[in-house]
Formats: C-alpha cells, sequence, structure tokens
C-alpha cells in the first residue's frame, strides 16, 4: 500500500472508531448484548442509608439479570461528578471518562446539558419508557422547565413537604403568612437548609409562589419580568422571618437531611423536606420519634423529578442505559415508593401498568408520617432557571454574606 | 552508590512535580483560561467577581484570624505543658496518648466535638433538666459561631497532639534535662528555666511544623464545614462550594480565590516570620534580665489542665460518637440513648470492608515509598556529607504550605493528561505528596541525634557503608522509623480531595465513604465511619509500638534508646 493510502486508513480507522463504541439506543437488543459484563460506576449522593440501600439492591438485581455489574460511587455532593466530567473535558479524555450515570438534580442538568457533557438522546428507546407518566407528570421531561429532550431519565418523584413533630406542635402553619406569624410567636423553632443548598433555595421559591399575587409570572424569565417589584414581599417575608428562626438566622443547617438531627435533639420544630416520604423512613430509622407527621401548603407545593443522565464519555454507557430502563420497572418504582424502602414517588402512570404490577402498588403500606397522593395535593411546577439563580445570588448578599 | 546520591533529587521531584503542576492548573483559570468552559483568552474578571463577592471581607478575616488563633493557642498549650513538666512522669503518660490522639481524622474530631459543645450536645445533655431547667437545647449559638471560636477549639484539641509529637522529637538534641539542671542551679523556676535555657533551641526546631499548622489551620475545609460559621464561611470553605456550584462559571472566582486563600498563607507566614523576630528580641531582654520565677506553679498547672482538657475533649467526642453508632432512638435531654442496637454497624460496616482494605493498601504502599524516599535522602546526606540549606527544607514543606484547594483541581487536570489517574496507583502517588514530608519531619532530628560513633565503631569492625546502615543504624532507629510510618498511615487514611479527584470517584477509601456518608448527618453512620477511620490510623501507632518491643524483648539497651 502506499504511504498515503496507509495514512488514510489508519485517519479512517481513528475516527471511526469512536461512532463504532457509541451505543445505538434504537437497538435494545444490541445494548443488552453490549451491556453484559460491563461495570457502570453509578456517581450517586451518598448521605442516606435508604437511598444507599435502594442502589445496591438495583445493582444487585442488574447484574443477575443483565449481566452488568453497578459500583455505586458515593458522593457527598453530585457537584463532584459534574467537576470530573468537566476536568475530563478539559484535559481532552472524551471516551473512557470514570463517571458512567450521574443522579444528577435540575440545576446540574442544565449546567451538563449547556456545557455538552451529556450523552444522547437516549431515554425515548428505553422499553420501560411508555409506561411513564409523561402527560399527568410533566415534570418528567422538562427539570427545572428545561427541556429534557431524551438527556436524562427520571426515576422517582418529589414533592415539597413539611414536617413535623405533633408532640410539640399539634398544628402546623399551612400557607406562607401563617409561618411567619407562628416564627414570631415560637422564635428559633424553624430553620432551612442555608442556600445555595438546592433545598434551601426550594423554599425561597416555595415562599415566593407563596406571596405573589400572579404565580404565573415565575413561569418566566426573570429578565421579562419586573423583578424587584415580583420578589418585593419574599424579601420583606425574610426580614422578618430571619430574626426569628433557629440560632436568630445566623447559622444554617448545610443540608436538608441535617434538620432531621435538629428535629430529633428537639432543636426545632419543623422542617422542610423534598421526599414525601422521608419522615416515615427516618422514624423507622430510629432518627426521628414516632410522633412525626408531614403535611402540605394549602395552595399546593413544588414538584418536579429526580432524574439520571450519562456523561457524554461515559466508559459504559449501554450499561448505564440498562440500569436507567431497570430503575423505570415497576418492580423498582413499587420498591422506591415503598416507605420502608425509599419512599420516593413513581414517575409511571398506573393505568398504563398490567394489573399484577399495579397490584405492587396497592400493596404499600406508606407508613404513618407519609401523605397519600390524593392528601399531597397540587404539585406547582418549578420557576423558570433564572430566578433560582438570581434569587440565590440576592439572598447570599442579603442574608449569608456579611452582617 | 550513585542511585542514593541521587535521592534528594528525586524526592524533590516528587513532591515539587505535583504541587507545581498543579499550581499552574489553578492559575489558568484564576486568569480566566479553561477552554472547556469557554475561557480561551486571558483576563481578569475572575478576579473582579471575587471582590464583588460581599462576603469576601469577613471570608478573609476568618481565614486568618481562626488560623493564626488556632497556630498561637496550639503552640502556647504544648510549650506550656512541656516547660512544667518535662522529664515528668505526666508527660510520659500524655505521650503515650498522642497515637490514639493523632489517629483521629480532622472530621471525626470536630463530629466528636459538636456533639459534646453543642446546646443540644453531651455536656448540657448531662446538666439537663437537673441543673440548668432545660427540657429543650437552649438557642445559642456555638457551633458555627461568627467569630468561628468552635472552629478554633476544634484546630486546638487536633494541633496541639501533632505539635506535641514534634516537640518531643526534637527535645533529645537540645540536651534539655542538662539545661534545666544548671538553670535550676542557678536558681531558676522549673517553667522560667526551660523558657530561658531550653525553649529557643526547640523552637529553631519546630519552627517548620509551627508553619505547617499555620498553613493547615488557614486552610482546612472539613473541620471548617462542621464547626465553622456559614455566614459567610472561612475563604477556603466558599473555594469548595464555588468548585460544586452547578453553575459552571463559578469555577473561575472559585480558582481566584484558591489563589488568593495561597497569598494569604505566605503572608500569613512572613508576619509570623517577624513576629518571631520581635519575640525573639523581646525574650532576649527578659532572660538577661535574670528575672528567676514568673508565677511558675500557675503555668505549671495551666500547661496541665490545658493539654489534658484538649486531649480528653477529642477522648470524650470519640466516645459520643462510639455511643452514637449503637443508638437506637436517643431523644435530648437523655444522657444515654433508649436503647442500644448493632443495627448502623451491621448496616455499614459490611459495605466497608473494601474500602478498608484499599484504605490500609494505599496508606501502607504510599508510607512505604515515603519512608524509603526519606530513609535515602537522610543515607545520603549522612554518606556524602552534603549540607541541606534551610531552602530545600522549605520546599520539603511547600505541599503543606500550598492550600490543597490551590493547586489538587490542576493536579487532577493533569494527571488526567497524562492518564494516569482513577487506579489504586495513582492516588498512592497522590497521598505520597502529602504523606512524605509528615513522614520526613518525623523522622528528620531523630535520625540526625544518631551518635555516629556507632558508625565508625562498627567500619572499624570491617563493615562497608550499606551494613552499616542495615545493621547497626536502622535497628537501632527502628522506634522512630515506624513512628513515623505510623504519622504517615494517619495522614494518608485522612485525606479526602486527593483521593477523590485523582482516583476519578472509583478508589473509595474509608474517608471518602465517611466523608459521602457524613453529608447525610445521620450521626449513627457518622460514628461507625468516624470509628472505622480512627482504627484504621490505629493500626500504624499500634505496628510501631509493638515490633520494637517483640524485636528487642531481650535487648534492654536499644528498648532504651
Amino acid at each position: 500500500m502506499r504511504p498515503i493510502a496507509r495514512l488514510l486508513m489508519f485517519l479512517a480507522c481513528v475516527f471511526a472508531a469512536p461512532a463504532l463504541a457509541e451505543p445505538d439506543p434504537d437497538d435494545w437488543p444490541a445494548i443488552l448484548d453490549e451491556a453484559r459484563g460491563q461495570t457502570v460506576y453509578w456517581n450517586a449522593w451518598a448521605g442516606s442509608t435508604a437511598t444507599n440501600a435502594f442502589i445496591r439492591w438495583a445493582g444487585d438485581r442488574v447484574a443477575d439479570r443483565y449481566g452488568v455489574r453497578v459500583e455505586h460511587v458515593k458522593l457527598a455532593d453530585t457537584a463532584d461528578a459534574v467537576s470530573r466530567v468537566l476536568a475530563e473535558k478539559t484535559a481532552g479524555r472524551d471516551d473512557g471518562g470514570a463517571v458512567d450515570l450521574i443522579w444528577i438534580n435540575g440545576a446540574n442538568f442544565a449546567a451538563m446539558k449547556e456545557a455538552g457533557l451529556l450523552f444522547g438522546p437516549w431515554v425515548a428507546a428505553l422499553p420501560n419508557w411508555p409506561l411513564v407518566d409523561v402527560a399527568g407528570k410533566p415534570a418528567v421531561v422538562s427539570d427545572f422547565t428545561v427541556p429534557t429532550e431524551g438527556l436524562e431519565s427520571p426515576w422517582a418523584m418529589a414533592q415539597v413537604v413539611f414536617y413535623y413533630d405533633t408532640a410539640r406542635l399539634p398544628d402546623p402553619p399551612r400557607n406562607m403568612a401563617a409561618l411567619l406569624d407562628w416564627a414570631q410567636a415560637h422564635p428559633g423553632r424553624f430553620t432551612f437548609p442555608q442556600p445555595p443548598d438546592f433545598l434551601g433555595t426550594t423554599f425561597l421559591k416555595q415562599a415566593l409562589y407563596g406571596l405573589v399575587p400572579d404565580p404565573v409570572l415565575l413561569q418566566r424569565p426573570v429578565d421579562a419580568v419586573d423583578y424587584a417589584m415580583v420578589t418585593a414581599p419574599l424579601w420583606q417575608f425574610l426580614e422578618d422571618l430571619t430574626p426569628n428562626l433557629w440560632r436568630k438566622g445566623r447559622a444554617y443547617p448545610q443540608t436538608g437531611p441535617r434538620q432531621i438531627q435538629l428535629m430529633a435533639d428537639g432543636e426545632i420544630d419543623l422542617a422542610i423536606s423534598f421526599s414525601p416520604g422521608e419522615a416515615s423512613t427516618a422514624i423507622s430509622n430510629g432518627q426521628l420519634p414516632d410522633t412525626v407527621r408531614t403535611f402540605v401548603l394549602d395552595g399546593g407545593t413544588i414538584g418536579n423529578a429526580s432524574f439520571v443522565a450519562i456523561p457524554y464519555n461515559a466508559t459504559a454507557k449501554a450499561g448505564a442505559m440498562v440500569l436507567a430502563n431497570f430503575l423505570l420497572s415497576p418492580e423498582a418504582q413499587a420498591r422506591a415508593q415503598d416507605p420502608a424502602v425509599l419512599g420516593y414517588g413513581t414517575v409511571l402512570a398506573l393505568d398504563k401498568l398490567s394489573p399484577e404490577d399495579r397490584a405492587r402498588f396497592d400493596a404499600l403500606d406508606l407508613g404513618i408520617a407519609t401523605l397519600t397522593p390524593e392528601d399531597l395535593g397540587p404539585t406547582l411546577p418549578e420557576p423558570h432557571p433564572s430566578w433560582m439563580t438570581r434569587i440565590e445570588a440576592d439572598w447570599t448578599a442579603r442574608f449569608g454574606g456579611a452582617d | 552508590m550513585q542511585p542514593l546520591r541521587a535521592a534528594p533529587a528525586l524526592t524533590l521531584a516528587v513532591l515539587l512535580g505535583p504541587v507545581l503542576a498543579g499550581l499552574a492548573g489553578t492559575i489558568a483559570p484564576a486568569l480566566g483560561y479553561l477552554p472547556a468552559l469557554g475561557g480561551e483568552g486571558v483576563s481578569l474578571s475572575p478576579v473582579r467577581t471575587l471582590l464583588d463577592w460581599p462576603g469576601l471581607p469577613r471570608a478573609v478575616g476568618l481565614s486568618v484570624f481562626t488560623g493564626a488563633a488556632a497556630t498561637v493557642l496550639s503552640l502556647s498549650v504544648v510549650i506550656l505543658f512541656v516547660a512544667g513538666w518535662q522529664g515528668t512522669r505526666v508527660l510520659n503518660w500524655l505521650e503515650r496518648m498522642l497515637a490514639p490522639l493523632l489517629s483521629v481524622p480532622h472530621a471525626a474530631a470536630a463530629f466528636g466535638l459538636a456533639f459534646l459543645i453543642a446546646p443540644s450536645g453531651w455536656i448540657v445533655r448531662a446538666l439537663s433538666p437537673w441543673a440548668t431547667g432545660w427540657d429543650r437545647p437552649p438557642d445559642v449559638l456555638i457551633l458555627q459561631d461568627p467569630l468561628g471560636l468552635s472552629m478554633i477549639a476544634g484546630l486546638v484539641v487536633k494541633e496541639v497532639p501533632f505539635l506535641l509529637l514534634m516537640t518531643l522529637a526534637a527535645l533529645p538534641q537540645c540536651q534539655p534535662a542538662h539545661r534545666l539542671t544548671i538553670a535550676r542551679a542557678l536558681g531558676y523556676g522549673r517553667v522560667t528555666g526551660w523558657m530561658k535555657t531550653v525553649f529557643p533551641a526547640v523552637y529553631r526546631q519546630i519552627r517548620l511544623p509551627v508553619y505547617a499548622v499555620l498553613a493547615y489551620s488557614m486552610s482546612v475545609v472539613d473541620l471548617a464545614i462542621i464547626l465553622g460559621p456559614t455566614t459567610p464561611p472561612p475563604l477556603t470553605v466558599q473555594v469548595v462550594r464555588w468548585m460544586s456550584d452547578p453553575d459552571l462559571s463559578l469555577r473561575f472566582p472559585a480558582a481566584a480565590a484558591a489563589i488568593l486563600q495561597f497569598a494569604l498563607v505566605l503572608g500569613a507566614i512572613g508576619l509570623w516570620r517577624l513576629g518571631e523576630v520581635f519575640f525573639g528580641r523581646l525574650g532576649r531582654g527578659w532572660t538577661e534580665s535574670g528575672a528567676r520565677r514568673s508565677g511558675d506553679g500557675a503555668f505549671r498547672v495551666a500547661g496541665l489542665g490545658l493539654a489534658t482538657g484538649s486531649a480528653s475533649a477529642v477522648l470524650a467526642g470519640l466516645a459520643g460518637l462510639a455511643v452514637w453508632s449503637v443508638a437506637g432512638f436517643w431523644a435530648f435531654p437523655d444522657v444515654l440513648p433508649d436503647s442500644m442496637t448493632l443495627r448502623a454497624w451491621a448496616r455499614h460496616g459490611s459495605s466497608l470492608a473494601g474500602p478498608a482494605l484499599d484504605t490500609l493498601w494505599i496508606a501502607g504502599a504510599a508510607t512505604a515509598l515515603a519512608l524509603a524516599l526519606t530513609l535515602a535522602c537522610l543515607e545520603a546526606e549522612h554518606r556524602f556529607g552534603l549540607v541541606p540549606g534551610a531552602r530545600s527544607l522549605w520546599l520539603l514543606y511547600l505541599p503543606l504550605l500550598i492550600p490543597q484547594v490551590a493547586f489538587l483541581p490542576g493536579l487532577q487536570s493533569f494527571a488526567l493528561v497524562a492518564r494516569v489517574d482513577m487506579g489504586r496507583g495513582a492516588v498512592v502517588l497522590g497521598h505520597l505528596v502529602f504523606v512524605l514530608p509528615y513522614v520526613f519531619l518525623s523522622l528528620l532530628a531523630p535520625w540526625r541525634a544518631w551518635d555516629t560513633r556507632y558508625g565508625v565503631v562498627a567500619a572499624a569492625l570491617g563493615a562497608r557503608p550499606g551494613a552499616v546502615f542495615l545493621r547497626v543504624r536502622l535497628p537501632m532507629l527502628l522506634a522512630p522509623v515506624l513512628t513515623a510510618g505510623a504519622v504517615g498511615m494517619a495522614v494518608s487514611v485522612g485525606q479526602y480531595l486527593p483521593t477523590l479527584l485523582i482516583g476519578g470517584g472509583r478508589v473509595q477509601t474509608l474517608t471518602t465513604e465517611a466523608v459521602a456518608l457524613a453529608s447525610g448527618g445521620d450521626r449513627r453512620v457518622i460514628g461507625v465511619t468516624a470509628l472505622a477511620q480512627a482504627g484504621a490510623a490505629l493500626l500504624g501507632f499500634a505496628v510501631a509500638l509493638a515490633v520494637p518491643r517483640w524485636l528487642w524483648r531481650n535487648r534492654r539497651g536499644v528498648q532504651g534508646a
């Protein structure tokens, strides 16, 4: 062969190789074949015993059935996985990445999508995708109003709830004005995770929902509305609330789950959570007294979905898809909804399931502190992501930076 | 013996290569260059974003204040205690407590301390409600106080054992008993005499460890997250927050803040140096004044109280975590839980087995490498009469003086480009950067204090230099070598960021597990993982204690050495 031809052959191989390595999501049997024997490094926040146990269970099932090994990379913060992918991209490592699947939240998803760090679209090709309740739960296809476009697969529904100890607080406040009155009458008994913790920011957004005259405004980008006017009631509310918070707002719990310990120690009486089953699970773990109950605010609370996504340079993409598909199976979804296991809401449409599969859900005992789906009330959509960024920055400047 | 001659250079390369590569990888984004995020050119906008952050003055103030205060206090406690109790049984007793104190990781010590002093903590529980009348915890700000006082306390209780170890290692070279006897014969009190005759010699030797404590206290992350203020946090914590923010553009100001943090550490060390000169003059005047006794008794009591107090805080905190690890539901103000259960151990114990093995493997390998390099350097120095200047010692300290957040992310990029990441081997090399200085530091003084006449005698009997090293010097210095190794093990066990960044999350150690699990704030889980971590670190100290005793069980002379 002539040198030029050889060079061309070589280059063709070099450029063809990555294309061959990419699995084709639409050819599911090929995906299953390719996945067998792969190890999926699932990067997931590991601060909850319940989720860790669920991930181990899912990994065992997927290993038995599909020959896919799952390694839970235990993270203290999801952003560590995002950082890793970013560092790999910086270093030009466009294949063979360390992260195969990330349990991701809205803000990290938006950032990764924007920076082109995600593989896909692949979600619509999952065999279990048709069971997902796309019509009834729009949050499964739009994460913080950012369309998912098949780049991440939902696996659990979350909704803002509050939990409280009935032994100390028989009748909790059910809207933001009542919350403020109660906090002023009982200073030091309420707090929320410090923004930019996402649950803390969610509290601010939830408060905004309760204080703005027209919630529709929140669906638009902040630049499209009179931001100062819309948020004025929120800042007034926080000016009044903050001195009555736990530690007078000079310290905050750093994450949502930290509130569990504060509640158990009797430091606070009321806490916000994104997981309707969190209180029941904590009671069954011996972390909370069995007098704790859950409620939602009048007028509904913010709801969203938890997702998994595959980085653009993941090593075991096929295995990751097989795992994501398993997470959408009625078996995994029913188990996740069991409060003794996780207590997360399902993303499936129960009327699309076979009678046997539906029976799995009907058989669940939701636990003493968990609301039924009816009692959870209406879910409010997440505001446009620009609200989150702006409110976070303003909160930090007003309450989190300097006196 | 060419390879031996190259040992110092090799050691410096192992240390400095990663640090410099990492620094470069941080300076670039601090100046706006990070192509993956669209930063193609050089600009000052990251610096401007940093300067616009309203929390900056307080975050900087906190870093400097907490770091300086913790260093001054730790040093004072150690000096007061050693001055008052050198050569007594009390000191020997506390010296034996050093190993367990050093093996408690910073984060575990912080959690333990937090549980002791919090308004809902053990101390208040022990006094409530009978003495205080509280059936609910008082709403007072103890942890995360704006001045960082609880954070300073946490740093002091962890740094005192380290400085004490360094001081005790340095002492023999200063002939303290000799000096003290003369001083006392001249009518000086115990503490006054020690301060006037021994302290100047000791301080000269522990100066670099003190700088390391200063740098570490200014840039600690894990302990600061648990005990430090958050509105705003100290600067390093803010760097970590920006690094982990979903808004990727914050990586730029994060890098700028990391460089600022480095500059702060350098500035603080410079100021400390000036302080040394100033207080050195002052001290000289005091020494020459001939004052014989300055409140000796009170100082002795204070030194003992502070040293035992800080040791007890760590141990009581660890005991608190141990109780939590087996607690059923445990409400305020109960001093002990309603019920005890092994559930947390059953749940997490088994999943800790794999990480525990990896932890020991990595710590063992990094320590072995560090010991080999250190011994080679010291032997080269001895055999070729190399006189290491103060400058090379400074270089050795560089990894301890530069805040981890300032060069680890850069080092990660470097490892990625070189494709030497994600494996245990790479993590071992990453740990080596931090283990080596501590091992070197611990071994330096005892190694140099060895009486070379033994070597001369052995050579006269026909032993070659290699045999002198292997058959005379190493056995005689086995105890300090193993102690240095134990310090190295403890350092490696505690590493979080290097393991995570270089291992790509795929290498899981007890510490990465502990940090991940602790993010949920469940004290039972924190108790289990903290005890496992401390146990792994303690293993090295147990070996260091047991092996020489067993090996020299019938050689009393070496035992005493």
